[in-house]
Formats: C-alpha cells, sequence, structure tokens
C-alpha cells in the first residue's frame, strides 16, 4: 500500500475543543485514482492536510509507502512534501509575480537542480500540458484552464508519488472542469500517477475510480466507480 | 542558503516591485549612512583645521611672562614689576633638568621695514638658534638663525611671509639682499612660511627674525630679556613644573611665590586639552547622531519588511507547501533585508565621499590654506559596509521570523 492510515483523529483546541477526525482507516494503492467526497464541515480538508504533511495529527498512524510520518521537524516535512508530494489548490496559488515556467520550476529551486537543469524539464512539462507557448506569460494573463494545467505542471515536475488536489475545479467553468479532470485521469491511466482529488461536487468525483465518503469526521462508504455511474450529474459533465 | 542566480534575481525582483516603497525605505538607510560618514570626515577636517593654527608649535611648551606683583611681600608694595635677566636663564636650566629648551625672546613692535620704495610695518624679534624649537620656522627660502650669527651678532634676519610678500612684490629668491629694519640693515638669509595662528608676541607672519644680541644692544633692553620660552624633555608635563618655576623665580625676583599674577605662565598644554576636550565631545556628538539616523532607517526597513511578509504570506505559504525549508524562507527574507540597507548604503557612502571631496576641494582653495584632509579613510569605509551588512541581518531578523512562522496552511487559507 502506498497511502496507510490507521486510526488517525485530530482534534482542534479552541475555545471549544473540535474532534474533527475520528479515527479514519484509509488505505490507498499505488496508481489509484481516488476522490475524497464530503460536506463542508465533514473534515475532508483536515485529512487532506494531513494526507499533505501540511499539518499533523494526534493519534494514529500514517504511512506513505512505508514510511512513517509522524512527528517530523519543519525540515523533514518541506523535504517529504517536496519529494512525495505534488499539490493542486482550488486557486491554482502560482505566484503572481512569477512566470508559468519558474512556476513550475520552483520546488526544483528548493531540492537545489541547477537552473539550466530545472529550465528544460519545466519546459517539457509545460510542453506536456500544450502551454509550451505561455511558458513566458505571467498568471494573470492566462486563462483558469490554464492556470490550473501550469499548477499541474508544477506539482508533477518532482515526479512525486501523490498528487493531492484540493478542489481543483472549483474555481473553473464546467467545461474547464471536465478538461482538468480528464487530463488527471490520463495521468492516471498513462502514467501511473496515484492521484487524490479532494471535492465536495459529485461530478468531480464521479470522474475518478473510487470514491470514498466522508461524513462528521468518519469513512463511510466507499463506492468503486470504475463504471464512472456514480453519479447522475457527472454522467455526461461536470454539473455547475 | 542556496547560492543561485535565481535567488538574487528574485531579491531585486521583489525589491523593484515596489518601487517608491524601496525607494523611501532606502533613503532612511541611504540618509543615516550619509550623515555619520559625512559628520566623521567633516569633524576630522575640522579638527585639523583648528590644529593647523597650533603648527609648528611645541606641544609642551610655556612661556614665562613677568607682571607687575599683585600682592605686597616682605615690606614692599604691591604693584611693583619686575624682569627677568640672562641668570635666570641658566638658573632654569640647572634647576629644572626636565626642561629641555630654556630660550629668551626679545621683541620690539612697530618698527618699519624698507626695501626700495617698499615699506611694511614689522615685528622685530631677538632669538637665540634654539628659539625655533619653541615655534618650528617653516623655511621658503634659506635658513634660520644659527649659534655663529648670535656668537659673532651677525646682521642677518629671517622675515616673516607678510614681510617678504610686502618687500619683495616681485616673489624670488631674497636671500642675500639687504632691507632695513628700525635704524639698521639687515641681510635676509630666509623666508619663514610657518602657517600657525599660535605665536608669542605676534604673528610669525609679520616678524623680522635677527639675533638676540642685537635686539638687545640696538634698543637698549640691557640685562632684561623679555620672556622666556621653555619646553618639556618628552613625556614631561608642563604644568606639573609650573609650580617649581614660580617658586624659583618668587626667591630670586623678591615676590610672594602665592601670588600667581606677578608671573604669568602661558601653558600650551592646557590650550590643547581644551581643543582635545572640545573634539572628544564633538566626536560623542558625531556618532550619537549619525548612529541614531542609521537606527531611525533601519527600523524603517525593518518595518517595512514586516509589512512585506505579511502581504506575501500566501506566497510564503505556496513556498512552504512545495517544498521550502524555514531555512529557506528566513534566507529569503534577510537577504532582502540585506540588499536593501546594501544598496541604499552604498549610495550613502558614494554620496558622502563625494560630498566630501568637494568640501576638501573648496576649503583647501583658500589662499595659502595648509591642506585638510576630510576624506573618510578606505578602512572606514569598508567598516561602514560591515556595518550596513550587520544592520541589514539585524533588520531582517524580526520579519524573518515571522515569515518562518507561517504555516503552509495558511497560503490555502487565506482567499
Amino acid at each position: 500500500m502506498l497511502i496507510e492510515l490507521k486510526d488517525v483523529n485530530k482534534t482542534y483546541y479552541g475555545a471549544q475543543p473540535l474532534h474533527v477526525l475520528k479515527g479514519i482507516n484509509l488505505s490507498i494503492d499505488k496508481g489509484e485514482f481516488v476522490s475524497i467526497m464530503g460536506a463542508s464541515g465533514s473534515g475532508k480538508s483536515t485529512l487532506l492536510n494531513i494526507l499533505g504533511i501540511l499539518d499533523n495529527y494526534d493519534t494514529g498512524e500514517y504511512y506513505i509507502d512505508g514510511r512513517l510520518i509522524k512527528g517530523l521537524s519543519e525540515k523533514q516535512a518541506a523535504d517529504y512534501r517536496n519529494h512525495l508530494i505534488g499539490f493542486i489548490f482550488q486557486s491554482f496559488n502560482l505566484i503572481g509575480f512569477k512566470t508559468a515556467v519558474e512556476n513550475v520550476e520552483l520546488p526544483l529551486f528548493y531540492q537545489g537542480v541547477s537552473r539550466a537543469k530545472r529550465h528544460t524539464l519545466a519546459m517539457e512539462y509545460l510542453d506536456r500540458l500544450g502551454l509550451a507557448g505561455w511558458a513566458g506569460h505571467y498568471p494573470n494573463e492566462m486563462s483558469g484552464g490554464q492556470k490550473q494545467r501550469v499548477a499541474i505542471a508544477r506539482a508533477l515536475i518532482t515526479n512525486p508519488k501523490i498528487i493531492l488536489a484540493d478542489e481543483p475545479t472549483g474555481a473553473l467553468d464546467s467545461k474547464t472542469s471536465e478538461e482538468v479532470m480528464q487530463l488527471l485521469g490520463e495521468l492516471n491511466r498513462e502514467e501511473g500517477v496515484t492521484i487524490i482529488v479532494v471535492t465536495h461536487e459529485s461530478g468531480v468525483a464521479n470522474c475518478t475510480d473510487k470514491i470514498v465518503h466522508i461524513k462528521d469526521g468518519i469513512i463511510g462508504r466507499i463506492e468503486d466507480n470504475r463504471e464512472h455511474r456514480a453519479s447522475m450529474f457527472g454522467t455526461d459533465t461536470i454539473m455547475k | 542558503m542556496r547560492f543561485d542566480v535565481d535567488t538574487y534575481r528574485e531579491i531585486a525582483d521583489s525589491l523593484v516591485r515596489n518601487k517608491s516603497r524601496s525607494l523611501l525605505t532606502g533613503f532612511g538607510v541611504f540618509w543615516g549612512i550619509f550623515m555619520l560618514l559625512f559628520l566623521i570626515g567633516g569633524g576630522q577636517g575640522l579638527r585639523q583645521l583648528i590644529t593647523s593654527n597650533f603648527e609648528g608649535f611645541a606641544t609642551n611648551t610655556a612661556v614665562v611672562v613677568p607682571m607687575a606683583t599683585t600682592k605686597a611681600w616682605k615690606g614692599m608694595k604691591e604693584g611693583r614689576s619686575w624682569d627677568m635677566t640672562y641668570t635666570d636663564i641658566e638658573r632654569f636650566r640647572r634647576m629644572i633638568p626636565e626642561l629641555e629648551t630654556v630660550t629668551p625672546l626679545l621683541s620690539r613692535w612697530g618698527q618699519e621695514a624698507v626695501n626700495g620704495s617698499n615699506t611694511v610695518e614689522a615685528n622685530v624679534k631677538g632669538v637665540y638658534a634654539d628659539y625655533s624649537k619653541i615655534e618650528e620656522p617653516r623655511m621658503k627660502y634659506g635658513r634660520y638663525i644659527n649659534d655663529s650669527d648670535v656668537a659673532q651678532e651677525r646682521k642677518v634676519c629671517v622675515i616673516g611671509k607678510r614681510i617678504y610678500t610686502s618687500l619683495f612684490p616681485g616673489g624670488g629668491d631674497p636671500c642675500g639682499s639687504m632691507i632695513k629694519v628700525g635704524p639698521v640693515y639687515y641681510q635676509v638669509v630666509g623666508v619663514d612660511f610657518s602657517a600657525g595662528n599660535m605665536n608669542i608676541n605676534g604673528s610669525a607672519d609679520e616678524a623680522v627674525v635677527v639675533p638676540l644680541p642685537l635686539v638687545q644692544k640696538i634698543y637698549h633692553f640691557g640685562n632684561d630679556i623679555g620672556l622666556l620660552c621653555v619646553t618639556g624633555k618628552p613625556g614631561i608635563k608642563m604644568s606639573t613644573l609650573e609650580d617649581r618655576m614660580r617658586q624659583i623665580m618668587a626667591r630670586e625676583h623678591n615676590f610672594d611665590p602665592s601670588d600667581k599674577n606677578a608671573m604669568l605662565i602661558i601653558n600650551t598644554e592646557q590650550m590643547f586639552a581644551i581643543v582635545d576636550n572640545l573634539f572628544t565631545g564633538l566626536n560623542f556628538l558625531i556618532w550619537l547622531v549619525g548612529l541614531g539616523t542609521i537606527l531611525a532607517g533601519i527600523i524603517g526597513v525593518s518595518n517595512i519588511m514586516m509589512v512585506t511578509v505579511k502581504e506575501r504570506t500566501t506566497e510564503i505559504g505556496i513556498r512552504r507547501a512545495i517544498g521550502a525549508t524555514p531555512r529557506d524562507i528566513l534566507s529569503q527574507i534577510i537577504l532582502e533585508s540585506i540588499s536593501l540597507t546594501m544598496v541604499a548604503g552604498s549610495f550613502g557612502i558614494v554620496f558622502a565621499v563625494q560630498l566630501l571631496r568637494l568640501l576638501e576641494k573648496i576649503v583647501n582653495a583658500r589662499p595659502d590654506a595648509v591642506p585638510v584632509d576630510f576624506q573618510i579613510g578606505f578602512w572606514t569605509a569598508i567598516a561602514a559596509v560591515a556595518l550596513l551588512t550587520l544592520l541589514g541581518v539585524v533588520a531582517g531578523l524580526a520579519p524573518a521570523y515571522r515569515a518562518m512562522a507561517i504555516k503552509p496552511v495558511d497560503a490555502m487559507r487565506d482567499e
């Protein structure tokens, strides 16, 4: 198993302690295309943060490829994020004053890859996503779909074990949403990238092969969705 | 820290992105370093300008002047005047071995010096050869009065700058020419250009210096030696000898040794001490103002960096999410802060150096000026650069720690 969560608990201690994740058990295999679906407040964002090593959990165990991810130092966590995980965010989170290719290069910069090499590699990935001609453009000169594709290139460039996508279509219209999901599907099928999509849209979830429902901090149903018939909204297109 | 061209390009980018902000913040540092260096240079020049007034004047010199007594003593009334005599010279030498030079000075004011149709009012000073140890001459032409001149009572003279320019308006070496001063013709043997403004019995500029026995005879001074000038041996403080000098003279010339007004001792040491104190105070002010201004500038940088970090929370969060370590972020912010202070500070250094150069040019362009050095030293400039780097780090520290505390999750929350 690539990802294994065993009885993971997380509580936010505020004025009123909030038990967000109540014993999560989840296994995801290499090459899977999974969506985690739930309403807002279900704990799916917290789960994503823990999967992405952006946040700590209180009890339980979380393994990536057999490595226990627990009590890491900031430096180690940064290192794991850099090498093991690629992030795709709802709001793209590209750096506005950097061009497309510079944005894609950034994870390699933090790996200490030489300037020439990371530039060639970034151009290669942009080319694969059909954006070679846009390499020198700034994010605000691009459409939402293009921006998300730049973000996908940035997530892929370190050749991570997992791609974590947080509402990847949240800021896109239905047509581009569909294109982005198709792109993720292709990456999964053709290159065997493990992709985990967190969403509240059933249409988006329907594009994935496995849907994990999360509700009130507990994993509910896990649907096998290789037929892509889980949602009536997702059969033809993604409803917005 | 990663040494990568992009690291520096990124710093340049982020400073240029907020042009007016960087400019205004940088101005504080610029002005601070400029003020400090300019004041240091200016203070140094001023000091040289003032000490040049004492040029050619031995630093541990005292002049002993007999005055009217102000206290009654041994049945004699106050207000009695007395003169020092030739035996007093030997008496001082014998009884105060700490003295290096003891030499008298006889002078006569208001003598007309004549060369052909040129005339000028001069002050005739009669000296022994060792008087040059008291007021060091700066010979433009010829030589100073020597021992043989004195022994043979030669009618020779050394003339000051003003006498020279008045009597020899055509310039050139006047040595060998005869000039008439008062009733006597003297042969000019030297021209003294010493520029100091500290003089005994009139400026060196307006003096005609001749062997002392001539003055004694021509102007009928008799046994009176006028003033006595003394210098201490190296390391001797004149102030410690004052009391003994007074005691010796009081015993010899019958006045109250506690009557300080009967014998005036003018001690250069005190004047130098006053100037020294003045400049110690001035230097303190310079550093206070200079460092204070820099500090204000640095606080400005720190503040702006704080704002920048706040503004860039999302960006820093993204960087953290895709693998930047806290150290990467720390070094980025500190490097930005150093760059801002260094660039602004370097302009300050250059501006200060240029302005000091201009000032030096103007001051040294005065006619007959002693060249004064306003420019700061090379190592002062290097120290300033080191100071800037240090201050850059200090300014960046607080904002950098704040940036380091930004969690990657913040990137996603901030929408």
